[in-house]
């Protein structure tokens, strides 16, 4: 069956002539695929030496022991390692094709309190930045917008779309709060005092809208009103943006008492107050491993092994790349760091795979390898964590084998071509 | 009505006339005399005093003879002239007042202009009106005698304070022109006034000048090197420049002492370097944080003003809050105050200012704050007064009480820097200011009381206690033993005493009366109201309890005095030595043809590679296991902005290349340390990319814990930055106003740029020597190199072209994210690409930019280095390094080479750095795994053969800082609950330089925005 792998190659290898404006979105997946023999890691912390993942109409509908031929389209993976599509937890993705030029950006709106506003529609499916994420692993990002102190609604959308319906992968399942700073950074004035009576607006706003959602009638209809409806039912989940002990522990006290499902976004000192995470089962999304200190005294590492920490406390953590610079593409190796820092190999790829999922409300379609799950699978030539081996050579998400050409790739074919150089 | 309304206001304002207590005015000789003449001689003499005459000198029980403002007489067998007016100060003690060399007193305060801090109206000369120079912040022409007028509510405060002389300038500008000194009498100023001109006045603060140039600490010390020259080419009244003022101000007031406001450790030391180019010995003055190098203080031989503003303790009880402040904050708090001491003990001149503190009344306060810490009580009153007088040169004038110097001086009733002693009088020029009168005589001890009430005596015992200028008293009456207190409110000798008997305090008793030495009298009424007279004599003196106040010298005991270097958690204490290495049994990474050599050892000696080879002996060198290790040469962050301050970017003109970056090395930066401990040992540091000819780079070694000076590569051919596109064009905003605003102009800036160094080189010796055009000039000569920030290929070959007809070399494009397109070029130019690895899109020059880019430059044979311009990334360069065998299959061996080599190699250091071969220096890094992978860490970082990181030894002082945060949270805590004044804690964050956006912090919590965008 090995030959069928050749073709396949080939067939992309077609779609390769077309400029890099037509990267197309992939066709339904059509016959069952079988990956074999490669090391699969299942991202819940399972290693599987010689394994086979199957998958069906975009369904996962094996992953174990490799165990002689099937009579499936086999893809020889000898060598080669296999894991669940990489997600990155807190991006723009979609949002920002270029940071400084304002025509560019649509990540954040006028205002303060803007839970109306949503992510998802002003998703560029188009972005060429999404092919350069996605030939590095990253099948899915949860797309978040930025201005104000409530933001809006995010969505985790697929990086395999024709435009950003196509691309919802949970929609509007977030709302953000982007808690105000609880320090002073000078002498002048009262900040603290001023920080807490902005989060005394936004309490009396979910107060007001908890009172409007027992309206029999609603004389005057409210839209901000009406779109944190799902907070209250718990479909939806409360993104805390913050650092600092004060803030979190005043956004978790602040969640608590509307009841709502929170998460930690930042959560650069998390791991000092793991006791109090863990009893209010609070998780946290680590924004970034390639992050200064916040502090001249920390410890130089401290951001590296903050993962360990929480893993350590059993605090429910996930990793996501937030840098504007190399644009999230090196989501893989932010969690590499943390496992040079104390997390296993399985435990940091868990932390930007199922962990993520888990945090994200989408665990129950992906983040893992496992029967019944959306076929989101990624195929490297080595270990994905480390840059010097990471090469993702195949991709699939929910079944469709998706091209991982980009405009880089071109360019750098381009110019290897004019000077006549080797690849 | 409107006459009679004149006549009254003209009647107000002579009765305003009479009421000023200017009897000298009718001392001077050219103003009329509105009535009749009062000439008197001022002759007095103080008698039976403790006179101390100077630190040195104390006479006891003698006598000071003053005559028309001077000191005349002084001894302790003197004879009270006839015809002088004796003060009979017995029990007193008299002191020259004190001197102040660092005062705006009497000067207006100036009042900042429009425009100020707006980036996109750019103002390129000075707007200040009339023949003056060309730059606002240099205004040596400003003459404090000119702008001076007496203010006797602030003479007041001073006089209090003890001081009676101040030096006075306008606190204002880089050159801020000449001070005046001037007594603090209340007299026309043309009495107080000492000197016209007696000292000239510098600082690093540009101050209200709206002008853009300079806005960096670099900039200032360009202009003030520049405006050295400047002075020096006038002198022969160029034509050219017509009249200059400032010029000629600037020079008439070299003669004059001269003083640097410079209020930091390393600011002293740019100041007097700058002095010591152009023969300038400043007197610094300085800001309370020399104590951490003051080795380097005592090296320079200035003389010091210093300030007595200790930083207040931060309020840490809430440990989050705690959390926020550094260690070097709490412990500059804990050892502020230890200063003044140091300097007397380490024999640093140094006169004290009162200035930087609220209010001169906090000064006497701050002065024993210091002595608690060590300063001897001589060396304080020789602070303030023979030292600043003899540092301006007037000593013969003030600064002591020896005859013919002026009579300014202090009278108390105690030695001077005693906590209860009172400040009396203030003398100033033979004339007497009252501070308060009571206490003069002591009053305090026990009286009997007579209160005569219809003719019936009533007897109290009242006890006056507390202290001679504020006595507290209390009163029993007959036989009863219950104390009631008694308001005792004195003005002069007229006193007043108040009380209520047992608790009725709606029915006073109120007595007023006279004091007459030890007898009181007067009348008053009881508390139904009667009306009484009164008496009442003491029966007894006070006698004064001894005081023991032991507690406090406990506290200074407490001090942890160890100095770290830097001053912070991760200092040193003391730098590392040197000594012998041995690096047993690893894999090392040579960078040269031998490759990667497996079990290999590595001897290390005198800072050098002395041997590479098996089984090497160790003999007496410490011996590092590196079994399962791999040893790099030290990383070489070719683009970098760590370890500078006050600004990595001149950014107010399209050319500045007088500017260095050498000038503002900052070696306490945190980032140091951070990048040591991911392995970089070398670091060039650049001027930001904001213009198109920036400043002159500086390539340092990471040798924590060394001085400026000491982290510098020595011997290394200088580097200047340049840059293109959108930055130096400015289209950032959405309006500009400096040229260029398109890549079109950014050609003519470096056309006309490198045609006026041209022309300059052809001009004679007595042209004006051009900083700028002499760095210029270097470059034509290819005594200096560029490495050139850089992104889109057309401006790429426009520099190329531009360099090549003007018959020099781009050295390195930096940046250079489009060098893949040009890479052919590049190489025929000779040009070396310095490249990040995989950024992009976050600008619209870069959105073809590539992570293939170092893969191709490489292959196409350019020397390709991986740079950070970023303190986080440069953490981790050998991961960005191994991004090009990611992205473009890049041998390890060469992609390893692009973070150490190659860069060396671009910077012209390779034959000292950036591979491991015998006779280099030993700037190596011990990783725990392979060096490309994002699992190795760096173990050991050695530069120059000293371990300057050290896992274990980190691990050390993690446990220390812990430990001496928690001492001094500690105390401070304490602190507060003794009831000291404490300020709130703020986040003490560090800078962070970036390229584009200066004095902006980024990558971490504190996203502060730009603060401005330079």
């Amino acid at each position: 069956m090995k030959s069928t792998l050749l073709i396949f190659l080939l067939s992309l290898s077609v779609y390769r002539l077309c400029a890099q404006e037509n990267i197309s979105p992939s066709r339904p997946q059509s016959g069952d695929i079988a990956l074999v023999h490669g090391t699969v890691h299942t991202g819940n912390g399972e290693m599987i030496p010689d394994g086979l993942v199957v998958f069906s109409n975009g369904k996962i509908t094996e992953v174990g022991k490799y165990a002689g031929p099937t009579k499936l389209t086999e893809i020889d993976c000898s060598g080669k390692h296999i894991y669940p599509g990489l997600i990155s937890a807190a991006s723009i993705l979609g949002l920002n094709e270029i940071s400084a030029v304002r025509a560019t950006s649509d990540e954040a709106e006028l205002g303060d309190i803007n839970p109306n506003i949503r992510a998802a529609i002003a998703y560029n499916a188009d972005s060429k930045i999404i092919y350069n994420v996605r030939s590095n692993g990253i099948l899915l990002a949860n797309v978040i917008p930025q201005g104000g102190i409530i933001s809006g609604s995010s969505s985790v959308m697929q990086l395999d779309a024709w435009n950003w319906e196509d691309a919802v992968y949970r929609l509007d399942g977030g709302i953000h709060f982007n808690m105000p700073n609880l320090v002073r950074f000078s002498t002048e004035g009262d900040p603290v005092k001023d920080a807490m009576d902005q989060i005394e607006g936004v309490r009396t706003f979910f107060r007001q809208a908890k009172a409007y959602m027992h309206e029999t009638r609603h004389e005057q209809t409210n839209l901000k009103f009406e779109s944190v409806r799902k907070l209250f039912s718990g479909e939806q989940t409360f993104f805390v943006h913050c650092d600092l002990v004060k803030e979190m522990m005043v956004a978790v006290s602040f969640a608590r008492e509307f009841g709502f499902r929170t998460v930690i976004v930042g959560g650069i000192d998390s791991w000092k107050i793991t006791d109090y995470l863990k009893k209010y089962n609070i998780s946290v999304v680590l924004r970034q491993v390639f992050t200064l200190p916040a502090m001249q005294d920390d410890d130089v590492d401290i951001i590296y092994k903050a993962p360990f920490l929480l893993q350590q406390a059993g605090v429910m953590f996930c990793i996501s790349d937030a840098n504007e610079s190399s644009r999230y593409r090196n989501l893989a190796f932010n969690a590499g760091v943390a496992s040079a820092y104390g997390l296993t190999r399985e435990q940091a790829l868990q932390a930007i795979t199922l962990n993520a999922a888990k945090i994200l409300g989408i665990d129950n379609r992906t983040g893992s390898l496992e029967k019944g799950k959306d076929a989101n699978i990624i195929v490297s030539e080595g270990d994905v964590l480390d840059i010097r081996t990471s090469l993702v050579s195949l991709a699939f998400i929910q079944g469709r084998q998706i091209d991982l050409d980009n405009k880089q790739k071109q360019l750098y074919n381009k110019y290897i071509g004019k000077f006549g150089l080797k690849n | 009505m409107r006459i009679l309304k004149w006549l009254i206001a003209q009647k107000l304002l002579f009765l305003a006339v009479l009421l000023v207590p200017g009897r000298l005015v009718f001392a001077q000789a050219t103003f009329p005399v509105n009535g009749v003449a009062d000439p008197r001689s001022d002759y007095y003499a103080f008698t039976h005093a403790t006179i101390v005459k100077d630190a040195k000198t104390t006479l006891q029980n003698a006598t000071m003879i003053t005559r028309k403002g001077k000191v005349v007489a002084l001894g302790t067998q003197l004879a009270v002239p006839a015809d002088a007016v004796e003060i009979d100060c017995s029990g007193k003690f008299i002191y020259p007042s004190f001197i102040d060399l660092f005062s705006d007193y009497g000067i207006a305060p100036v009042t900042p202009g429009q425009n100020r801090g707006d980036f996109f109206r750019y103002q390129n000369t000075s707007n200040t009106k009339g023949a003056y120079g060309w730059n606002q912040a240099i205004k040596p022409e400003t003459d404090a005698s000119r702008l001076f007028t007496t203010n006797n509510d602030k003479a007041k405060d001073l006089r209090s304070a003890g001081f009676g002389t101040v030096l006075s300038h306008q606190q204002d500008g880089i050159s801020r022109g000449t001070g005046t000194l001037v007594t603090l009498g209340s007299d026309k100023e043309n009495l107080v006034m000492l000197k016209e001109r007696a000292a000239a006045f510098y600082s690093f603060n540009k101050g209200i000048s709206t002008q853009d140039y300079p806005n960096s600490l670099m900039g200032e010390i360009a202009l003030l090197r520049q405006t050295y020259l400047d002075a020096q080419w006038y002198k022969n009244r160029p034509a050219s420049e017509g009249i200059n003022l400032s010029l000629q101000a600037w020079n008439e007031s070299q003669a004059l002492p001269q003083i640097f406001e410079a209020n930091d450790k390393w600011n002293d030391l740019r100041a007097l370097k700058i002095g010591a180019e152009f023969g300038a010995q400043y007197i610094i003055k300085a800001g309370g944080n020399e104590y951490q190098r003051l080795d380097e203080m005592k090296a320079t031989h200035a003389s010091f003003i210093l300030p007595l503003n200790f930083p207040l303790a931060v309020d840490v009880e809430d440990a989050n809050d705690a959390r926020l402040v550094a260690l070097g904050v709490m412990k500059h708090w804990e050892m502020a105050p230890l200063q003044p001491a140091m300097f007397e003990k380490a024999q640093i001149p140094f006169a004290l200012t009162a200035a930087g503190l609220k209010s001169p009344a906090e000064f006497m306060a701050n002065v024993r704050k210091a002595m608690e810490s060590g300063l001897s009580s001589a060396r304080a009153l020789d602070a303030l007064t023979r030292m600043p007088a003899t540092l301006i040169g007037v000593y013969d004038l003030v600064g002591s009480l020896d005859p013919g110097k002026l009579a300014n001086f202090v009278i108390t009733n105690g030695p001077v820097f005693e906590e209860k002693t009172v400040f009396f009088e203030n003398w100033i020029q033979g004339k007497k200011y009252i501070i308060t009168e009571n206490g003069w005589k002591d009053l305090r001890g026990n009286y009997k009381l007579t209160v005569k009430i219809n003719d019936k005596n009533r007897e109290y015992t009242v006890e006056i206690k507390g202290t001679p200028d504020k006595p507290a008293a209390t009163l029993q009456p007959g036989a009863d033993t219950l104390k009631t207190p008694v308001a005792l409110s004195l003005s002069a000798k007229m006193v007043k005493l108040t009380w209520s008997l047992k608790g009725d305090s709606s029915r006073l008793n109120s007595l007023s009366g006279l004091v007459e030495d030890k007898f009181w009298v007067g009348n008053g009424y009881n508390a139904d109201g009667e009306p009484v007279s009164w008496n009442m004599q003491q029966s007894s003196p006070f006698v004064e309890k001894p005081d023991t106040t032991v507690k406090k010298a406990e506290s200074i005991k407490d001090i942890n005095r160890s100095i770290p270097y830097p001053f912070n958690g991760f200092g040193y204490e003391g730098p590392e030595g040197q000594q012998d290495i041995l690096i047993r049994n690893t894999t090392v990474w040579t960078n040269e043809k031998e490759g990667k050599l497996e079990n290999t050892d590595v001897y290390l000696k005198n800072g050098k590679i002395a041997s590479i080879g098996k089984n090497l002996s160790a003999g007496n060198a410490k011996v590092i296991d590196g079994t399962g290790k791999h040893l790099t040469a030290g990383i070489i962050d070719e683009h970098s902005h760590i370890a500078a301050t006050g600004s990595i970017n001149e950014c107010s003109q399209s050319v500045t290349a007088e500017v260095r970056i050498a000038d503002v090395i900052d070696p306490e930066d945190i980032q140091i340390y951070r990048q040591l401990a991911g392995g970089v040992t070398g670091a060039h540091v650049l001027h930001g990319s904001c213009n198109t000819i920036g400043g002159q780079t500086q390539l340092i070694k990471l040798r924590w814990g060394r001085s400026a000076e000491e982290m510098k590569f020595a011997n290394w051919d200088p580097f200047i930055k340049f840059a293109l596109g959108e930055n130096v064009k400015r289209s950032f905003g959405n309006s500009n106003n400096r040229f260029p605003d398109s890549r079109m102009g950014v050609e003519q800036v470096l056309v006309d740029a490198f045609t006026r160094a041209r022309d300059y080189m052809k001009e004679g010796p007595a042209r004006r020597k051009d900083l700028e055009l002499e760095t210029l000039a270097e470059i034509l000569n290819h005594k200096r190199f560029i490495t050139c920030h850089s992104y889109v290929q057309s401006e790429i070959n426009m520099l190329m072209h531009v360099a090549d007809s003007f018959g020099f070399r781009v050295n390195t494009f930096t940046h250079i994210l489009e060098g893949y397109k040009v890479a052919d070029k590049m190489k025929a130019h000779g040009a070396a690409a310095s490249t990040f690895s995989d950024w992009y899109n976050y600008k619209m020059e870069v959105i073809d930019a590539i992570a293939y880019n170092a893969a191709i430059m490489q292959k196409e044979g350019l020397t390709v280095a991986i740079n950070s311009d970023d303190a986080e990334q440069a953490r981790h360069l050998n991961q960005e390094a191994a991004k090009s065998v990611k992205y473009g299959n890049v041998s390890e061996t060469e992609a390893l080479k692009m973070c150490t080599l190659n860069p060396a190699i671009m910077l012209h250091v390779a034959d000292r750095v950036g591979s491991i071969r015998i006779g280099k220096d030993a700037d190596l890094v011990l990783w725990s795994d392979h060096p490309l992978s994002v699992y190795a860490k760096p173990e050991k970082t050695l530069v120059d053969g000293i371990i300057y990181f050290d896992n274990e030894r980190d691990l050390k002082l993690r446990r220390q800082i812990a430990a001496e945060r928690n001492r001094l949270v500690q105390k401070m805590i304490s602190a507060k609950k003794e009831g000291v004044k404490t300020t709130p804690a703020v986040v003490s964050f560090d800078m962070i330089n970036e390229c584009e956006t200066d004095r902006h912090v980024k990558n971490s919590i504190w996203e502060l925005g730009n603060e401005t965008r330079n």
